[in-house]
């Protein structure tokens, strides 16, 4: 079958737009990019399976961008852009030459990391809409945000870890050339004066980078500190002040201990895996930023007059009017007052039949509009609505999981002690049982804190961590959290929520009593329309040509001269299905027996796999599901989970886990509604797919991709491996120290031992990390 | 001695170079879009045929 020219999406034979075109937006999209002359883009480009189609959105209402440009004191307005859609960088090309080619533009920049779009033009030759306009007919969604309000904090705080790392970088380079050659002259060759000179040499460097460099930890030491306990940062700030602290007093008086290369070198290590940790979580980060964008949504509001107004939802009034067209997803709770429709509420309930909308009808926020247009009262808008409701659910639930302690801060809580212990009681040894005098014994003390500086230990969790999410990543996996691995690692429970997390979240035809001929009918009757029933018969037998002539009767189904395709209660049936799950359709012909097409979410392709390879590992696996119980358990049954729960609503699967908890079990939970965003927040450690809802992805520690469930169990994996590795790292840290502190104890430790064992223990933990990005796991 | 009195500031004067040549590119936001950068090489941001005008560069530049 052909792929369409512009989306590369499959034509389908019902295809308006001829046959080298899936619809006419893309044969449009594709006409433009033709005549500006940049259709090199179509042999450039490669298609990323993994982000929405290029496929322009004929459906969507008109984003007023005009009410988020900031114009500048110049005349030059600025509009930032968060772009969805883009699959390579030649889509970063097309973007930026369609915005080149406009008047008055003097930046088009799309950053390709971040997706983030700016655009800046002249505000009297041009305006926002116009501007982008061709960039939403070629097919990209554009989300205006405020650069303000978004990752600022993070990103000032990556800036300043790199900044950091460089001035680490020169002065440990600089430092060690002298370092090398007091150690290359130990043996006496070297006098005093030119060793004496190489000292405050490298005191010269090493004190400003000390001072530059060590202020990321030593904020978080001092905040640690503050409200009363201790974390890894602690004696990482205590070894490098005493350090260099002590060299430059030897420096001073001319002795041999002077350790900046020390310091510096392992400021600079810790940097880069600090900086490398923040990176990985930046870009899940990034992922999950869409939830801030402003004016995603807009409500058509009719007012009284009859004109029509697109608002975003906090700002329409209850009592107001407002138009939800078909395929609209519906911003606000309210009641139906005019219009037949049906809704698709999966979102905020799980379940899967579409339910009538009739005047009268309750809708609430979040719920998608099927088959034709409605119009509701608005009862409820933002921070009232059901949607919001859940949200803050979900915030109260969150509260309880920042309570966590990392792995590396619960080490550093018996480290720190007893290291500064182990010093004190050197310091008084000397003193007391030998006659040596109070500088050289507070000296020795003073390398047992150096020595025993915990370069490995503050190492040994976050170079395994950027292993892992770096392996994770490729996997279309992205952690978002940076405690996510370790609790993950703790897991014994895995819960499931059904429709779109478990199932793939579209109705598929079930076999029947049906024939070829039967099947061939009712799709080209069923092409017609846009209803996820009618795609899912469509689908199953896609290279079928669209009756002509076919009227959609909304909220019931579809005429063709005298065949009708549609719904039990429209054809007059009467209702027999009894307790029979799934959406049905009806092909009712004269002089024959209606014949009915069957419809079911059908599990992903590899769940059963999955949940068997879960339970096999020891796992307990549940299914929570809002759905009805039928759906449930046929859902159940298919991929072999026992226990299951139906009709859960947001609180009850939140009970479900407080009671899981307190059987103490650590559970993963997995799901991507609306409903279940409040137990992913509750869950000790939670995933989503990328399909999920944003509210979802926010409240996930852990977001994945593709159509698969293997994910999942990859992230498990790896994280049960990461977590043995970094308790090897753990264990490697501890024998290091055996061999070195009764070194340090009993004073035999000089400068170049200090730097040798040092930079091995820490090569040492960063091998065994490395071990993790490549071969299998289990 | 003396060589070292000429070598030792050339090391560090060099070392000093690349740090301020590193903040520089930092601080321009050269780091912001790594793998735009490495894509942006292989596309030319020249002028349609027959059409001329001084925004068309608007991409690259900046």
């Amino acid at each position: 079958m052909a792929n369409c020219a512009h989306c590369g999406l499959e034509v389908g034979p019902a295809s308006a737009a001829g046959p080298d075109f899936c619809c006419r937006g893309c044969q449009a999209a594709y006409a433009l990019v033709r005549g500006m002359g940049l259709d090199q883009y179509y042999t450039r480009r490669c298609i990323d399976p993994t982000q929405p189609p290029l496929r322009p959105d004929q459906e969507a209402g008109p984003i007023d961008f005009e009410p988020h440009v900031r114009v500048g004191e110049d005349g030059v307005a600025a509009l930032h852009l968060m772009v969805e859609g883009m699959h390579c960088a030649a889509c970063v090309w097309l973007i930026e030459s369609l915005l080149g080619r406009q008047p008055g533009i003097v930046e088009g920049r799309l950053n390709m990391t971040t997706r983030r779009l700016v655009v800046r033009w002249r505000s009297d030759e041009n305006n926002a809409n116009a501007i982008l306009a061709p960039l939403q007919a070629v097919g990209y969604r554009l989300l205006p945000y405020d650069p303000q309000r978004l990752g600022r904090e993070a990103e000032r705080h990556e800036k300043e870890l790199l900044r950091a790392m460089a001035v680490a970088g020169f002065a440990a380079g600089n430092v060690m050339l002298f370092s090398v050659s007091i150690w290359a002259g130990d043996d006496g060759s070297m006098d005093w004066a030119t060793r004496s000179l190489f000292h405050w040499i490298s005191a010269l460097i090493a004190l400003p980078a000390v001072v530059y460099c060590l202020r990321p930890f030593a904020r978080s030491a001092l905040a640690a500190l503050k409200s009363g306990h201790t974390n890894m940062d602690v004696p990482i700030t205590i070894g490098v002040v005493l350090t260099a602290g002590m060299s430059l007093w030897e420096t001073i008086v001319g002795g041999r201990h002077a350790y900046f290369d020390a310091a510096v070198s392992l400021l600079f290590f810790l940097l880069i895996g600090r900086y490398l940790d923040s990176r990985a979580r930046g870009r899940a980060r990034s992922a999950a930023e869409h939830l801030l964008s402003l004016g995603a949504t807009v409500v058509t509001v009719l007012e009284p007059d009859g004109t029509r107004r697109l608002l975003p939802p906090d700002q329409v009034a209850p009592g107001a009017t407002v138009l939800a067209a078909a395929g609209d997803r519906i911003g606000v709770d309210g009641t139906v007052i005019d219009g037949q429709s049906e809704l698709d509420t999966s979102l905020l309930t799980g379940e899967t039949m579409p339910s009538p909308a009739t005047p009268g009808t309750a809708v609430f926020a979040g719920s998608l509009n099927l088959s034709a247009a409605l119009r509701i009262t608005v009862t409820a808008v933002g921070e009232s609505t059901l949607l919001a409701e859940i949200v803050r659910m979900m915030e109260v639930a969150e509260q309880g999981r920042a309570r966590y302690v990392a792995v590396a801060d619960r080490v550093s809580r018996y480290y720190a002690p007893v290291v500064h212990l182990l010093g004190l009681f050197t310091f008084i040894g000397w003193e007391v049982l030998t006659a040596t005098p109070w500088q050289v014994a507070l000296l020795y003390a003073v390398s047992v804190l150096i020595i025993t500086c915990p370069c490995a230990l503050a190492l040994a969790v976050p170079v395994v961590q950027v292993v892992a999410s770096g392996r994770l990543l490729r996997q279309g996996a992205l952690l978002k959290s940076a405690t996510a691995q370790e609790r993950l690692a703790a897991v014994d429970t895995v819960v499931f929520d059904k429709t779109g997390t478990l199932t793939i979240g579209r109705p598929e035809l079930l076999p029947g009593d049906w024939d070829e001929d039967d099947l061939r009918l009712a799709a080209s009757i069923a092409g017609a329309s846009r209803h996820p029933v009618a795609r899912a018969l469509l689908r199953a037998c896609p290279d079928i040509p669209v009756a002509a002539g076919v009227r959609e009767i909304p909220g019931c189904g579809l005429e063709w001269e005298d065949i009708r395709l549609g719904g039990r209660r429209w054809l007059g049936l009467r209702d027999d299905s009894g307790q029979q799950a799934g959406p049905e359709l009806f092909l009712d012909r004269p002089n024959r027996p209606p014949l009915r097409f069957a419809f079911a979410d059908q599990p992903r392709p590899d769940a059963v796999e999955v949940v068997a390879t879960l339970k096999r590992r020891g796992f307990r696996v549940e299914l929570l599901s809002g759905d009805r119980a039928v759906t449930v358990q046929a859902v159940a049954d298919a991929v072999g989970i026992e226990r299951w729960q139906a009709g859960c609503r947001p609180a009850d699967k939140c009970a479900r886990l407080t009671e899981l908890a307190e059987q103490g079990r650590k559970v993963l939970m997995v799901g991507d509604g609306l409903n279940d965003a409040p137990a992913l927040a509750l869950a000790h450690v939670s995933m989503s797919p990328s399909t999920a809802v944003d509210v979802s992805q926010t409240a996930a520690d852990i977001v994945f991709q593709g159509h698969r469930l293997a994910p999942v169990l990859e992230a498990m994996t790896v994280a049960r491996k990461a977590h043995s590795l970094v308790r090897q790292n753990f264990g490697l840290a501890l024998v290091y120290n055996l061999f070195t502190i009764p070194l340090a104890i009993t004073g035999m430790v000089t400068p170049l031992i200090a730097a040798i064992s040092m930079s091995t223990s820490s090569v040492v933990v960063i091998v065994n990390a490395l071990r993790l990005s490549r071969g299998r796991l289990w | 001695m003396t060589n070292l009195l000429m070598l030792i500031p050339v090391a560090l004067v060099l070392g000093a170079i690349g740090l301020v040549a590193f903040l520089w590119a930092l601080k321009s936001g050269q780091f912001e879009d790594l793998d735009g950068a490495a894509n942006r090489i292989l596309f030319d941001y020249d002028d349609p045929p027959g059409k001329e005008g001084d925004h068309d560069h608007a991409g690259r530049k900046s």
